[in-house]
């Protein structure tokens, strides 16, 4: 499935490049915004030492995860001064940082912000704010209302917060607008052993999805997960990169704050949409045209 | 000790053996990534609020032994202090058992015996039922352990198991109190798997579970019903999201499901803070909606 535009420019279509990816799995402290962007500085300068290209933090990894009756107090708008230090940082180095943002009409977002070259190109709102059993986004915050593809350094991405990595939909969807890279970021809190599994339940469900969208879309999926607890729920890190084929490329420790690097090259990516054409044999026009089917019905449209 | 029903308990209970495997299984721990979990939870916890150290009390159980094992591999041995607080009546063999955690781990410890703190106040309230004279006796414990924490510049660390916190059998303000449980979301079941993992002394690991609150006491004759069996059932209604009438219909004896569900529920006000009555605008705990954490 390919734009007949982009299938007959004369200019050479944008190919993912070769990139070190770098993920930042760290422990941010509850509402203390200042201190985490010291720690966000910490960590770039340890992956500009590591040759990362782009370094990726977790969800809201500039003021913790609970942050309930704090998120005013924490918000910022894309504007605000404050990106001043992250933004002189990504003329080096892009990045990708969670924040509370707070929209031009008083809203919050859960989002992520891409930063390359001084500026913000990249905003998304997390799409599903997760509302039940030990999480409570939905009170506080509102809900995004696209799910876009952007151009980074290492290739054509998307962003997927959390719960948004839960829904299939919102993968498909990045797939379809041209992801090469689906990055996931979270604050996943680590729930359920069992003695038959080395891995937490909430990790297990994790390596499922990363390789399940790899494999299927043929595209590498990134999942950045922070550590840390916030009054007794531990966030497992485990952070993780799978390859276009499935195989998992990178694996951070559970519960260590550290610096997981990962390669990403064109090559495997060619190599796997070559032999496995699911892309090409997409049908966008019958998902199209099913889904306005359905949605007509579902709202009792004409 | 705080276990009141009307309802008498079956003598004998049957959980089907399909459920029974199912309800075992899930609640095996994988014991290396929980103490983990654990380990990072009472090291963070403590540190975020600027201390170093914790104080135990050590009655000679499996819980509080599995808890100090916790935490010396979280803090190490000189973190941690045990403080054993026997009242008269107490199973000499319950001291013999803490002795035996303090010297295993190489902690500090300091024995002080509630006996005179607790009658000073029995002497003058002299009809006091079993139920009451445990409750006292328990919040004795709570005012020496929380003063030494104050002296130890530590925080006290909790000893009540998922088990005895949805029966609601402890008492509030007393063995109920602290800063932190790690053990508070593992069932008595899982609290045995992990103490024998990390090497709890077998004497500790064998013998009935007891308040020790009286000469003989015993939990599971007191609650009329194993530790394994509502184990199993908890876990199947909690974890597993089980209605009552659903074990039911599946085989489990009417009365048991009945008794366990009624002290669960008759219990919730055990497992929160005192409610406020809410007349402002914003009201602590309602709409105050802060994390602990808050900052940290």
């Amino acid at each position: 499935m390919e734009s007949q535009r982009q299938a007959t420019s004369l200019v050479a279509p944008r190919r993912q490049p070769h990139c070190t990816l770098g993920l930042a799995q760290v422990s941010p402290r509850l509402g203390d915004v200042a201190a985490n962007v010291e720690m966000h500085l910490a960590y770039i300068a340890q992956a500009r030492d590591a040759g990362v290209d782009l370094l990726i933090f977790p969800e809201l990894s500039l003021t913790g995860y609970y942050v309930k009756d704090l998120v005013p107090d924490v918000a910022w708008r894309c504007d605000d001064p404050s990106w001043e230090p992250l933004l002189a940082a990504s003329h080096d180095l892009p990045l990708l940082v969670g924040f509370v943002e707070e929209s031009e009409r008083q809203q919050f977002y859960i989002a992520a912000a891409y930063l390359e070259g001084g500026r913000i190109r990249h905003v998304h709102r997390k799409v599903y704010p997760a509302t039940y059993g030990i999480f409570d986004d939905g009170r506080f915050f509102g809900a995004g209302d696209r799910m876009r593809a952007f151009d980074s350094r290492c290739g054509r991405a998307a962003i997927l917060i959390c719960e948004d990595l839960w829904h299939p939909a919102a993968a498909v969807i990045a797939s379809y607008d041209g992801a090469e890279v689906l990055i996931g970021i979270s604050s996943s809190p680590g729930r359920g052993t069992s003695e038959a599994s080395p891995d937490l339940d909430s990790a297990l469900a994790y390596e499922r999805i990363g390789a399940f969208y790899s494999q299927f879309l043929t595209c590498y999926v990134v999942h950045c997960n922070r550590v840390g607890y916030e009054d007794g729920i531990s966030f497992f890190g485990g952070s993780s990169v799978f390859g276009p084929d499935g195989q998992r490329l990178a694996h951070g420790p559970y519960y260590e704050e550290c610096l997981v690097t990962a390669e990403l090259s064109p090559v495997p990516l060619r190599r796997q949409r070559s032999r496995l054409p699911l892309l090409r044999d997409e049908r966008l026009d019958l998902t199209h045209r099913e889904l306005t089917r359905i949605y007509r019905s579902h709202y009792d449209l004409p | 000790m705080t276990i009141s029903t009307d309802e008498a308990a079956p003598s004998t209970f049957t959980v089907p053996p399909a459920l029974a495997a199912r309800a075992d299984q899930g609640m095996r721990l994988n014991v290396e990534l929980t103490t983990r979990l654990l380990h990072g939870f009472i090291r963070e916890e403590i540190a975020k609020v600027g201390y170093e150290r914790v104080v135990v009390a050590l009655s000679g159980g499996i819980d509080s032994a599995l808890t100090a094992y916790l935490a010396v591999a979280a803090l190490g041995p000189d973190r941690v202090r045990a403080i054993m607080l026997p009242y008269r009546t107490s199973n000499p063999a319950s001291l013999g058992d803490a002795h035996r955690v303090v010297a295993t781990l190489g902690i500090d410890y300091r024995i002080f015996e509630i006996t005179p703190m607790v009658e000073a106040y029995t002497d003058w309230e002299e009809e006091l039922t079993p139920k009451r004279r445990g409750n006292v006796m328990a919040r004795a414990r709570m005012i020496a352990v929380y003063d030494q924490s104050e002296a130890f510049e530590a925080l006290v660390v909790g000893t009540s198991n998922k088990t005895e916190l949805l029966l609601g059998y402890g008492t509030l303000w007393g063995d109920m109190a602290s800063a932190l449980n790690p053990i508070g979301d593992l069932y008595k079941t899982q609290v045995r798997q992990l103490a024998a993992a990390l090497g709890v002394p077998q004497a500790i690991l064998d013998k009935p579970p007891s308040a020790d609150l009286w000469e003989g006491q015993s939990d599971e004759s007191e609650l009329g019903f194993t530790y394994e069996q509502v184990d199993q059932l908890l876990y199947l209604l909690i974890d597993e999201r089980y209605s009552a009438g659903e074990l039911v219909a599946e085989g489990l004896d009417p009365a048991f499901v009945r008794r366990v569900h009624a002290l669960v529920q008759g219990s919730q006000f055990k497992r929160q803070l005192p409610l406020i009555a809410k007349v402002s605008q914003r009201t602590i705990d309602r709409d105050f909606l802060y994390l602990r954490d808050w900052g940290r």
